[in-house]
């Protein structure tokens, strides 16, 4: 038995265009799922998770490449031969049967004796809390209860590798808050691996064990929620993960993972921390954190300090957001009050003189791209 | 004012429509109990059960009263024969139009292939086609194809190929299916396909989620198409008056031959029969249409 659940090895898959070329869903993808995990796809609309999602589901063929489930090479395996099942982000729920049949349907297709299929369809149905709605058609129910369906229709097969692509896409938000929490405790549960679509940062973020942040197709980083917000590896992971500022600069001095850019929009040099290999002359961008960067009123005595003009201030109960100008550039700054004052004196005013400090460990050096 | 106050306008305007439309069936209905056999003055009811009796072409006593005409329809072999040979037809063309044309529908539905508005748009202009060209066309092919299969093939007498039932269903089908078709498509607009992936994801191959999932899906259309195609068939007249042959006669058929020689109340029995059988059809036709299936 493989230690990876789910393998993708330089997987492309290539779309003709009604152009008469080609677009590239997914290029050159190489990940690597483990056992039991919660691994998420997170990417902005068309970077391909939908494309990589059914090429594992066998939906869809790589043009090159593998995919290995439990190592097995799947080739042009159809989905019926595939140990993995998906919930659709439509649910894609049989209209014309109740829920205890849309559950019951995979495990009849397996031929397994009546008398199980009964036990195993309400055993399901209880662990999405459905109990007493088996008889109800799909068009009968809500859409977080038509989720449920789905999910148990998809569980109830047990399968090694469960994919979800988009699953919450359609729920509101509370719903949405509520399900993703259900979701993760079931998977906990039930300790299938997960693979979960979605472009939803936050969500990717509270779910899940691992994170793929695609763009364009490609692959750009894989880690942990906190290495890809606190460490993210390019300019894009930076910008799409969170908020941040980003100053453009070329690195002058490099000192372990200390590296000093100069930023001439400040005309001044800023010490950072580089979240990946840099040379000395090459021009990168540092990412600045808006929770991360603080506002003081007099210039300290310390690098990284930058002075400024405050733009506007936008006041939303457990933040202040500062906008300050630093040299031409609005850069975003997240005081967390925590002070409870009614004294005007306590917050900035537009157009007052700051000073802006970020400590290196928080000023993260990135390629550009 | 009342903005729902009907204008009187519209209510005579569709009192006159009902009219015209309903009165030469009513007359019709009326006639198929007349008691004269000349059937061009309405002479009373058949009112006497009894042993035949006729009293100066008045029909005025019969062992089945007021049915009088239609137990001579019933007695009548030729009407029986037409009418076996209408029903066989009919379900034949019915059975093989609906599969023809619901797979035509998937395959327009689904795949997108060189040519594929070529052949939408020709498989629905012989809906648009005066029947009577298609009717004509069709004629000049079967006897084309039969004059060269018959020579090549050097079949003599009986073994000949001619005109018959069989050209007759074959004709009735290539008309059905651009119906059937086309009703079919319109239950497949919007079919969310991702139903089919998620019954092949969940371990049916492909026949499977055909029987399981898309037939009963569409059902509905499938089942309108069919009933389309059958009244198409059984209504037909043009076509089959170019395709049919010796011992092939159908009811329109026959009918148009009785009329040309005398208009018996025979005639209007068998048309208020039929109007009946239609009604049924059209009745079943609307009611799973307008079933709100899913
Ligand atoms: N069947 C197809 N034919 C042609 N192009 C396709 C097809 N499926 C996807 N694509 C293209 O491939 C790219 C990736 O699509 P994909 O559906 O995987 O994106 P996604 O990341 O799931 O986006 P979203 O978040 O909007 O669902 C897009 O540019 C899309 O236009
Ligand atoms: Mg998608």
């Amino acid at each position: 038995m493989s230690e990876f659940s789910v393998e993708l090895r330089d997987v492309v898959k290539k779309f003709p265009t009604p152009e008469g070329g080609e677009v590239f869903a997914v290029n050159h993808v190489t990940m690597q799922i483990k056992n039991g995990e919660f691994f998420s796809m997170l990417g902005p609309s068309g970077c391909g998770k939908t494309t990589s999602l059914r090429t594992i589901a066998g939906f869809e063929w790589p043009t090159s490449g593998e995919i290995y489930i439990e190592g097995e090479p799947m080739g042009h395996r159809p989905p019926y031969l595939r140990p993995v099942n998906t919930v659709f982000q439509s649910y894609a729920l049989f209209p014309h049967m109740s829920v205890a049949e849309n559950v019951a349907f995979g495990l009849e297709m397996e031929k397994t004796p009546k008398q199980e299929i009964k036990r195993r369809v309400g055993e399901a149905l209880e662990m999405v809390k459905l109990t007493g709605m088996e008889r109800r058609n799909p068009t009968q129910l809500s859409g977080g209860q038509r989720q449920r369906v789905a999910l148990a229709r998809s569980l109830v097969k047990r399968p090694k590798v469960l994919l979800l692509d988009e699953p919450l896409g359609a729920l509101d938000l509370k719903l949405r808050k509520e399900m993703q929490l259900e979701l993760k405790a079931l998977q906990q549960e039930v300790g299938i691996t997960f693979v979960y679509v979605t472009h939803d940062q936050e969500e990717a973020l509270t779910m899940s064990d691992r994170i793929a942040v695609m763009d364009g197709g490609v692959v750009l980083q894989v880690g942990k929620p906190v290495e890809i917000y606190e460490r993210p590896n390019c300019r894009f992971v930076a910008d799409f993960i969170g908020e941040t500022n980003f100053l453009d600069g070329e690195v002058r001095a490099i000192d372990g993972d200390r590296v000093t850019v100069y930023i001439p929009r400040l005309k001044d040099e800023l010490v950072g921390t580089k979240a990946s290999p840099v040379r000395i002359g090459e021009q990168v961008v540092v990412s600045l954190r808006p929770e991360k960067t603080r506002i003081i009123e007099n210039k300290a005595k310390m690098g990284n300090c930058f002075s400024g003009k405050v733009l506007n201030i936008a006041y939303i109960g457990s933040d202040t957001r500062v906008f300050v100008d630093l040299g031409g550039v609005s850069l975003k700054v997240w005081e967390q009050n925590k002070i409870s004052t009614l004294d005007p004196e306590a917050y900035y005013e537009r157009g007052e003189q700051v000073w802006v400090v970020v400590m290196p460990e928080n000023a993260l050096v990135l390629h550009l791209g | 004012m009342n903005p729902h106050r009907r204008s009187p306008l519209v209510v005579v305007s569709t009192a006159l429509v009902y009219f015209f439309l309903y009165m030469p069936i009513v007359v019709l209905f009326l006639f198929a109990f007349n008691s004269s056999k000349t059937n061009i003055l309405f002479e009373g009811f058949i009112t006497q059960v009894g042993p035949t009796e006729i009293v100066s072409g008045n029909v005025i006593q019969s062992p089945c009263g007021p049915f009088h005409w239609f137990c001579e329809l019933a007695k009548n072999v030729e009407v029986r024969n037409a009418t076996r040979n209408t029903l066989t037809i009919a379900l034949i063309s019915t059975l093989t139009s609906t599969i023809i044309g619901t797979f035509a529908a998937i395959a327009l539905q689904r795949y997108k292939f060189k040519l594929r508005t070529f052949s939408e748009v020709s498989l629905y202009i012989p809906i648009v086609i005066p029947e009577i060209v298609m009717g004509i066309g069709i004629l000049v092919l079967f006897s084309q194809l039969f004059t060269l299969l018959n020579s090549a093939l050097s079949l003599i007498g009986d073994s000949q190929l001619t005109l018959g039932l069989t050209t007759v269903i074959v004709s009735h089908i290539a008309f059905s299916v651009p119906f059937v078709a086309l009703v079919v498509r319109a239950r497949l607009h919007g079919f969310d396909q991702s139903i089919e992936e998620a019954a092949m994801d969940l371990g049916a191959n492909e026949l499977v989620t055909f029987w399981r999932v898309t037939l009963p899906t569409i059902m509905p259309g499938v089942l309108s198409g069919a009933l389309l195609a059958f009244t198409l068939s059984l209504d037909d007249f043009v076509i089959t008056f170019f395709t049919t042959g010796p011992g092939a006669s159908t009811l329109p058929i026959y009918v148009y031959g009785l009329l040309r020689r005398i208009v018996t109340p025979q005639v209007n029995a068998l048309s208020a029969v039929w109007i009946l059988i239609i009604f049924v059809a059209v009745f079943l036709t609307q009611r799973l249409q307008s079933r709100q299936a899913y």
